[in-house]
């Protein structure tokens, strides 16, 4: 009896979910195969793409976990790019504090789960009269694991099998990162913080080399937003300006 | 395809780090700020400006390969990355400027400068 009672309930959910992570539907698969195809070409297949999604579960960090694990990076090094480029992160759960209330055990999966694409769903969307809200918002980022997961097993698979020539495929890396810049240069409004990255970082690879300039450019980058707080410091910052 | 610079178990164990750091920035505004306190005004600040700086300093990340040796060794990202942000800010849409880029990318290194 209890059986029927959730299996129409789960079903009424799913059916109000679905449709609001299209969108992530779409940009998962392809994002998560170019991811695939990238960690296919410095050799770890489908399995490391399947473990890979799902124990990380992130667009630009896992784009980033190819090249470390392809020039072999020590630990505190993968540790230290992977907390700075999940910085943005830290803003996130602030706004959904509210709304993961009483989730129980699930809201470790929720906080677990929440990228970008997932955030901007959760932020935005309102479950149906007749969905439980936690039930909507725990299924949206289901669904949305399950693409991403999928997606990145399709391309690690694709580059296997079809065996044809993926040099250059790592440039999706660069292109994804110009995309979220171009959509930050527009949703922010100033543009001194983006400056100063490219300018801080260039003069690192040119003083210290390749291997050794994304601490000290970070080093850098901080000391230098930290002093220039008085003047950047305002109310009118913009928020959700990234993508994957 | 490659040889893979790090043993399996140096990989996994690489990827477990990477899982429990991003998991750590995504639960730590829960763990810290759940019980109605308020976050520090500089991390609030340093939220708002990093993300843009941190962008910029992984497409120089990217770039650290270009040479300027030979034609070779720059136009192809040159071009790649200017169509990338010309698509993007042309038609708005992530997937056409990613894809569309690669693409021409893989097509200049392997074809045209091959």
């Amino acid at each position: 009896m209890v059986a029927i009672e959730v299996i129409p309930m789960n079903r009424k959910t799913l059916a109000a979910a679905f449709p609001c992570t299209v969108p992530v539907l779409m940009g998962y698969l392809a994002i998560g195969m170019a991811f695939g195809l990238m960690l296919q070409s410095i050799g770890y297949g489908p399995v490391w793409a399947a473990f890979m999604s799902l124990t990380i579960y992130a667009g630009s960090g896992q784009y980033l976990g190819v090249s470390l694990l392809a020039m072999g990076a020590g630990l505190g090094q993968v540790a230290l790019l992977t907390f700075i480029i999940n910085f943005r992160h830290l803003v996130y759960g602030l706004s959904l504090l509210e709304k993961f209330h009483g989730m129980g055990p699930r809201k470790l999966y929720m906080m677990f789960s929440l990228t970008d694409e997932t955030y901007a769903l959760l932020s935005s969307a309102q479950a149906p009269e007749d969905v439980g809200p936690h039930d909507f918002y725990f299924t949206i980022a289901l669904l949305d694991h399950s693409y991403w997961v999928i997606g990145s097993v399709l391309g690690a698979l694709a580059g296997q099998l079809l065996g044809f020539d993926t040099t250059g495929v790592d440039f999706a890396m660069t292109a994804l990162f110009i995309v979220i810049a171009v959509s930050q240069w527009r949703a922010y409004p100033r543009h001194l913080p983006a400056l100063l990255g490219a300018v801080a970082t260039v003069v690192c690879l040119l003083l210290v080399g390749a291997d050794n300039m994304l601490l000290p450019a970070l080093g850098i980058i901080v000391l230098v937003l930290v002093l220039a707080r008085p003047r950047l410091d305002v109310h009118s910052t913009a928020k959700g300006a990234d993508a994957t | 395809m490659t040889t893979p610079a790090l043993t399996p178990g140096q990989a996994a164990l690489s990827i477990l780090v990477m899982a429990a750091v991003t998991f750590l920035t995504r639960a730590l505004p829960f763990l810290l700020f759940d019980r109605g306190d308020h976050p520090p005004r500089i991390i609030l600040y340093l939220g708002s400006v990093l993300p843009p700086a941190i962008i910029a300093m992984l497409i120089v990340y990217c770039l650290k390969g270009v040479s300027f040796a030979s034609p070779a060794g720059w136009v192809p990202a040159l071009v790649s990355g200017l169509v990338a942000a010309g698509l993007h800010i042309w038609k708005h849409n992530d997937l056409l400027s990613i894809f569309g880029a690669t693409v021409l990318y893989m097509v200049l290194v392997q074809g045209v400068f091959a």
